[in-house]
């Protein structure tokens, strides 16, 4: 009796989670399938779901019409690149952070933390100006550059917080076996914190990818990267959501995949470790 | 002793690229915002056209549209808070019951997050809020109402929608795990004392969640408060829905106001800077917490 109740519960709570996960991800399904259909069939009403005649054709015209290629690489470089910047200078950070903590190490992380508050816009000319004068506007290594330092206090917080759990025993025990300092970190430390380490990486290849600042305002034809190329749909051209859908589909899917395997490590990095 | 001497030493040496990295990130381009700030600069009209004081820091304030993007801007912030707190706290309740594929619910309602802002605002803008083709307009005339010019008519709300769809799944994710570390026999105990759902809510789970809460309100204001891109692709700012943000990009870009962007950007830095006194409050408390 107790079980077939519990059952009817579970059945409730199913249908009510259902359909309001499907309703909070229905704009994302729907672009994926308006990509598939004719631009007719793109704004027929009543809208179609399943039954149309599925294409390719946008995708194609998509990459004729814009070269989606080079945004994709532009992306990948700009997020991959400040992502591997910012860990070879974080993982030192915050290995010396959690190992060998000082009365100032709490202040140094929350200073960090600090210029993470720091408003973009509050900091445009500057950046925008100085990027001029390097001859950096429009270049892939300024953004490189840029997002490495916006979200290396991210970075650093989180590789914290993942050193701090690896138990310190193990490190005095191969000290004790006359380890010296290197090979400690790499025969010890290093095989313990990869989980961290990548995890960190995932998160950070997010923010990156979707920045849409910087990447926005610091670059034109040569740097820009899918934000910008999406951008690029702002102004309407004749009919269009097909082909507005393929390339959002194609500018979301590798980050959506992504982020779908780190929904845990989203929580921590992004509250500084406050919530576990 | 000298060892750890030296493994001090190694240490600071470690720290030092990160330090140095982001103090000067952060004060170059401070100290040059602040510069600007005290000049009248319009590199198309006459370039450095000298000091003037705290000319601009009036200027940027009596503008007749600084108030409004003031307004617009805590509009947003609170609806955008206001909605994925309230909704995202009952996601979390209903996600953490028993149910089939739960994993499955939890994907499809993350997903939002990962999506690029431009492209969730583009997205929203046409196939959804388009007057004639949108789905939205498809849906009112299915029963028989007139559809609505949403981006000009409703901006404001339109807006809000889409901001509070992208992190309604940042707070309930948030809210879910900590959620999940909520001690059962709590609950148990607090059931078996005949305490209703709505009284085992407001006396045992909300008390838990408040600490999490709070966190979710002061990492969404700092990231709501420098919104750009929903808005630079849907209505840039027209209708009412100029940012703070969108005023200073403006006025720098466009405009090429230099003095006057900057003036504002120090007025933004201060903004931000008063939530995020809290913000660190709290971290810092929790860092405390770990040690001990």
């Amino acid at each position: 009796m107790a079980r077939s109740v519990r059952n009817q519960q579970k059945m409730v709570n199913t249908v009510i989670a259902w359909t309001i996960g499907l309703l909070i991800f229905f704009p994302v399904l729907w672009t994926v399938l308006t990509s598939f259909k004719t631009e007719g069939q793109a704004i027929n009403d009543p809208p179609l779901f399943l039954f149309f005649d599925w294409t390719l054709e946008n995708y194609a015209i998509v990459q004729e019409r814009s070269d989606y290629m080079k945004f994709l690489w532009n992306s990948i470089f700009v997020a991959g690149g400040s992502t591997l910047l910012g860990i070879l200078i974080a993982v030192p950070a915050a290995w010396s952070m959690a190992f060998v903590p000082t009365k100032r190490t709490k202040d140094i992380l929350l200073w960090m933390l600090s210029t993470k508050m720091l408003p973009a816009v509050g900091v445009l000319y500057p950046i925008y100006i100085g990027c001029i004068k390097l001859g950096l506007l429009d270049s892939r290594l300024a953004l490189v550059i840029i997002l490495m330092l916006i979200n290396l206090p991210i970075i650093v917080w989180m590789l914290y917080t993942y050193f701090r759990e690896i138990p310190r025993d193990i490190l005095e025990a191969s000290r004790m076996d006359g380890a010296s300092l290197w090979k400690e970190i790499v025969f010890v430390l290093t095989p313990m914190a990869i989980p961290g380490i990548a995890s960190t990486i995932l998160l950070n290849l997010i923010l990156a990818w979707n920045e849409s600042f910087w990447t926005l305002n610091l670059t034109a034809a040569k740097a820009a990267t899918l934000t910008a190329f999406i951008a690029s749909y702002s102004s309407p051209e004749g009919l269009f959501f097909a082909k507005l859908s393929a390339a959002s589909t194609m500018a979301i899917a590798p980050i959506l995949i992504l982020g779908w395997f780190s929904q845990k490590q989203l929580v921590r990095g992004l509250t500084f470790g406050a919530v576990k | 002793m000298i060892s750890q001497l030296n493994s001090r030493g190694v240490a600071r040496l470690m720290m030092a690229p990160a330090v140095i990295l982001l103090l000067g990130w952060m004060l170059a381009p401070l100290t040059t915002t602040l510069y600007f700030s005290f000049k009248k600069y319009l590199p198309l009209r006459g370039g450095d056209l000298g000091w003037v004081g705290f000319d601009n820091y009036v200027r940027f304030v009596t503008s007749s549209s600084f108030w409004p993007s003031v307004y617009t801007t805590l509009i947003i912030v609170g609806f955008v808070l206001a909605i994925t707190i309230i909704f995202g706290v009952l996601l979390a309740l209903l996600l953490d019951q028993p149910m089939w594929g739960q994993g499955i619910v939890r994907i499809l309602v993350i997903a939002p997050f990962f999506v690029m802002p431009t492209v969730s605002g583009l997205v929203w803008k046409n196939m959804f809020m388009d007057p004639i083709n949108g789905i939205l307009a498809h849906l009112w005339r299915f029963f028989g109402l007139q559809p609505l010019e949403w981006l000009s008519q409703f901006s404001m709300g339109s807006i809000i929608l889409i901001v509070s769809w992208q992190w309604l799944p940042f707070a309930t994710l948030i809210l879910l795990t900590a959620i999940q570390s909520l001690d059962r026999e709590q609950i148990e105990a607090a059931e078996m004392d005949g305490a209703s759902t709505f009284k085992r809510f407001g006396y045992v789970t909300l008390p838990h969640l408040s600490r999490a809460i709070t966190i979710v309100i002061l990492i969404q204001t700092i990231f709501l408060l420098s919104i750009f891109a929903e808005i630079f692709v849907t209505t840039a700012g027209a209708f009412g829905t100029k940012t703070l943000t969108y005023l200073i990009f403006q006025r720098v870009l466009e405009s090429q106001n230099i003095g006057l962007g900057s003036a504002g950007g120090v007025y933004a830095i201060i903004l931000a800077n008063i939530v995020a006194i809290f913000l660190m409050r709290i971290v810092g408390k929790s860092l405390d917490a770990k040690e001990s």
